[in-house]
């Protein structure tokens, strides 16, 4: 099938297009020179803003903690539900939706990839089978590799290349897409009860530190050459006066930089950025981690944006949530995932009158207009930990308008507002470095070729959006903005039209992402694996890999690693 | 004012969210009885089931005359004006109302005023399981207006309660108030088990007989007296218990000291 966006405004950053008025041909689900002018469906772009599909490089929407958290909360579904129309599914769930809502709202954002960031390896046959009920989108999923015991093991050992072909191994096994390290070492220390405080501590029975767990797994992804970066949440996540540890985790990283390209994701760095001795004295340190970044290249970040709103938090994190446990008095989930790592859920509700909270939701935005280059911080909020992705239009509202920035942070706590640097930032993002944080960037950060970019041989995934930007001036008309980011003009996945003026018109499937790494030598899975499996998992190796049939889509990309 | 007559026993539920003064203002008698409402699986017009009347008094809005224990959800989510019900009333009656007064003389079932946010609800019979209630999976209980029983009520009232008075005049059953987080509710009579379980705030005043307070309730004081609305208090003494420590709760539970000789052990933790 053949299509034509005729006239948009073209955003595409990668190709460096900045508002061209522009054609876009689409052929066989690609993007292509040109196309028959007779024969294709032709869209009347004429006053829209064309850009390419939205790329989510953290979200949590699949998974056994996810659905976990599902079971806990009945009052979100309450709340928000959907009714089963003539295409699309019910559904419910306001910030741990079912699987087909989120690939809906998704989509109806013009969001057309996302990446699912935490998955132990353990429930991955769980998490898959979620994915592959996602409509809408192409998807992956990062394996949880920081506090695995087969890497703590092999980092005791210093032995890097057994290492990498472990986590080559365990990225066909698990369909995985990227290394995802969780507070590297905390979480086998919670599960003695206990956790690590710097990046220099010591992780009980195996004698290492995070820090050599971190520089371990980047170097592992360098000899591997995985398209993406480590993806990394610090150590200390939460804990006021954490910068600290934040900095000294990307100065840890340093040496291993080449050619300015990035060694690290840090991810939700929002949560990473806390300055103080206690609740009291918490405050941004937004300042300090945007002049680091500024000066050094070998990081990316995302933001993990706070929304005021009624929440669910979930990570891997196991003693964090714990302390948020503690703090907030709710219910909550915690759970320990044999040899690989943890996990804990809580709802949360982020408050305007709570002065952290109010101070956390200024620390988001600040990291992301201090730090100069939009290509370096992603927008994100750490869905749901920070709030559900459907508040994404409100946070694009934020960055491009002082006025809609203003207007939510009178209304916040007056400590808050007092220490909240917001007031003197002026900086507003325009169209084009918005379309870098939601998509570009985090494409480019992936190592996803096709997505994220409108060049010729791109996937045709493309959303559209109704704003004129010859017409209003967005910082003033934020309001506009916000309500065009919440239901596209249209969405384009794979060269369909699946949304128009926010209604879905037809349920497609995504593929499922995953890196089949092709090593020199391979882990032989021999007797001694499968003693290990008997002896310190409930599961048999048999049970244990995601095979090819297990996906509904599977697209596998091949990875030529140099080990 | 409208009088409606059921014309018949019903044999099955009737959903009849559309007897709400709301709905029923500014329409004529014709277009009263031309709503539609459900009984079973059929759809009906309120003149198919009721006899429908109008006459020249003011106030009430609307009553009903006769047995309606089976017609369900009457003035749900009412915002003003008042109903009378001379008979028993089915589930959900003025469940998520948020103002306007219901006066049943009679009893009703389940589920009165579930989620309610304003009004008042005065309940003459006994009242069903869940009265003033959150819904399956809500955590948002009743969070203000009044409502008062004259009878009995199940159990399972006041759960997820935020805000509001319920003075009952009878007994309650199970979990009076479990995980209720505000407002008050006066027992005059006796009160089973698991009264204020996994309670955070809010107060519960048993001046009849309960045979136990939960373990993770703890014992902090004898009150002669304790306040049930503005102006009106209630003479005890009162055991005054905290709870539930479970949940970090800092709920109230007064429970009468006359009535209940076998609460006296916990006098020595005093």
């Amino acid at each position: 099938m053949e299509l034509l966006i005729k006239n948009g405004f073209v955003y595409d950053p990668i190709n460096g297009i900045d508002g061209e008025k522009m054609d876009i041909a689409i052929k066989n689900g690609k993007i292509v020179e040109s196309v028959h002018p007779k024969k294709a469906k032709k869209i009347d772009a004429t006053g829209l803003t064309v850009m390419p599909g939205g790329v989510d490089i953290h979200c949590h929407i699949a998974g056994s903690e996810v659905n976990t958290g599902r079971l806990l909360r009945p009052e979100d579904h309450a709340k928000d539900f959907e009714r089963k129309t003539a295409i699309t599914r019910s559904g419910v769930g306001y910030s741990v939706p079912s699987t087909f809502t989120t690939g809906y709202r998704y989509s109806r954002m013009g969001y057309t990839t996302i990446m699912n960031p935490s998955m132990p390896p353990l429930e991955a046959k769980h998490t898959h089978e979620e994915l592959n009920d996602t409509p809408m989108l192409d998807k992956a999923t990062y394996p949880l590799l920081g506090d695995w015991w087969f890497v703590l093991e092999y980092l005791q050992k210093g032995d890097l290349k057994e290492c990498a072909r472990y986590v080559a191994w365990m990225m066909d096994t698990a369909k995985g897409y990227a290394i995802k390290i969780v507070n590297p070492g905390g979480l086998e220390a919670w599960g003695f009860g206990r956790n690590v405080h710097s990046i220099d501590d010591q992780v009980p029975d195996f004698g290492i530190t995070p820090r050599e767990i971190v520089r371990g797994l980047a170097k592992v992804n360098k000899m591997l050459n995985l398209p993406h970066t480590i993806h990394l949440h610090t150590n200390n996540l939460g804990v006021p006066g954490n910068y600290v540890t934040t900095l000294d985790t990307m100065k840890c990283l340093e040496d291993l930089a080449t050619d300015n390209k990035p060694v690290a994701h840090i991810t939700h760095m929002q949560f990473s950025s806390f300055k103080g001795d206690g609740w009291g004295t918490m405050s941004s340190a937004a300042e300090e981690v945007a002049k680091y970044i500024n000066n050094h290249s070998h990081i990316t970040l995302d933001m993990g944006q706070v929304i005021f709103t009624d929440t669910t938090t979930m990570t891997a994190d196991g003693p964090f949530q714990y302390s948020l446990y503690e703090l907030s008095g709710h219910k909550w989930v915690n759970h320990d995932v044999e040899t690989e790592t943890s996990a804990g859920i809580v709802p949360f509700r982020y408050r305007r009158k709570n002065v952290v909270n109010a101070t956390q939701w200024s620390i988001g935005l600040e990291l992301a207009l201090l730090i100069d280059d939009p290509w370096k911080i992603f927008m994100t909020t750490d869905h749901p930990n920070g709030g559900p992705f459907i508040s994404y239009p409100k946070i694009i509202a934020w960055l491009i308008s002082k006025k809609a920035r203003m207007a939510t942070l009178k209304k916040t706590h007056p400590k808050a507002q007092k220490r909240s640097l917001l007031t003197s930032i002026k900086r507003e993002l325009s169209l084009y470095e918005i379309a870098v944080v939601t998509r570009a960037g985090q494409a480019k950060a992936l190592g996803l070729k096709d997505k994220g970019h409108l060049g010729v041989g791109a996937d045709a995934d493309v959303a559209i959006y109704n704003i004129n930007p010859e017409k209003i001036d967005i910082s003033q008309k934020y309001k506009t903005v916000r309500r065009a980011f919440n239901d596209t003009a249209y969405t384009i996945k794979g060269g369909k039209v699946v949304v128009k003026d926010g209604e879905i018109l037809q349920h497609v499937d995504g593929c499922t992402m995953w890196l089949d790494v092709k090593t020199a030598e391979q882990v032989k899975v021999d007797e001694e694996i499968k003693r290990k499996f008997r002896e310190y998992w409930t599961v048999e190796y048999e049970n244990y890999p995601v095979t090819d049939h297990y996906l509904k889509i599977s697209n596998p990309i091949t990875v030529k690693a140099s080990v | 004012m409208i009088v409606l007559t059921p014309l018949r026993k019903f044999q099955f539920p009737v959903i009849a969210e559309c007897i709400n003064p709301d709905v029923f203002q500014g329409k004529t008698l014709n277009e009263i009885a031309a709503l539609t409402l459900w009984e079973g699986n059929k759809q009906k017009k309120l003149r198919g089931l009721f006899k429908i009347e109008k006459n020249t008094a003011e106030s009430p809005n609307i009553t009903i005359n006769g047995d309606a224990s089976e017609v369900r959800r009457i003035g749900m989510g009412m915002k003003g004006g008042d109903i009378v019900i001379n008979g028993n009333a089915g589930m959900h009656l003025g469940s998520k109302m948020v103002g306007g007064t219901i006066t049943v003389h009679g009893d009703v079932g389940g589920w009165a005023g579930a989620e309610m946010r304003g009004g008042v609800i005065e309940i003459h019979g006994n009242a069903g399981d869940y009265l003033a209630s959150s819904y399956r999976g809500s955590s948002e209980g009743m969070h203000k207006g009044k409502i008062i029983v004259h009878g009995n009520v199940g159990s399972d009232v006041a759960v997820f309660m935020h805000g509001g008075t319920i003075k009952i005049y009878g007994a309650a059953g199970q979990f009076l108030g479990f995980r209720m987080s505000g407002g008050t509710i006066y027992v005059e009579k006796n009160a089973e088990t698991r009264v204020g379980a996994c309670m955070r705030g809010g107060k519960i005043v048993v001046a009849g007989f309960l045979e136990e307070v939960l373990p993770t309730f703890t014992i902090d004081g004898v009150k002669p007296k304790v306040k049930i609305e503005e102006n009106e208090k209630v003479s005890g003494p009162f055991y005054v218990f905290l709870g539930d420590l479970a949940e970090k709760g800092n709920g109230k539970l007064f429970v009468s000291k006359g009535n209940n000789p076998h609460l006296s052990q916990y006098e020595k933790f005093l």
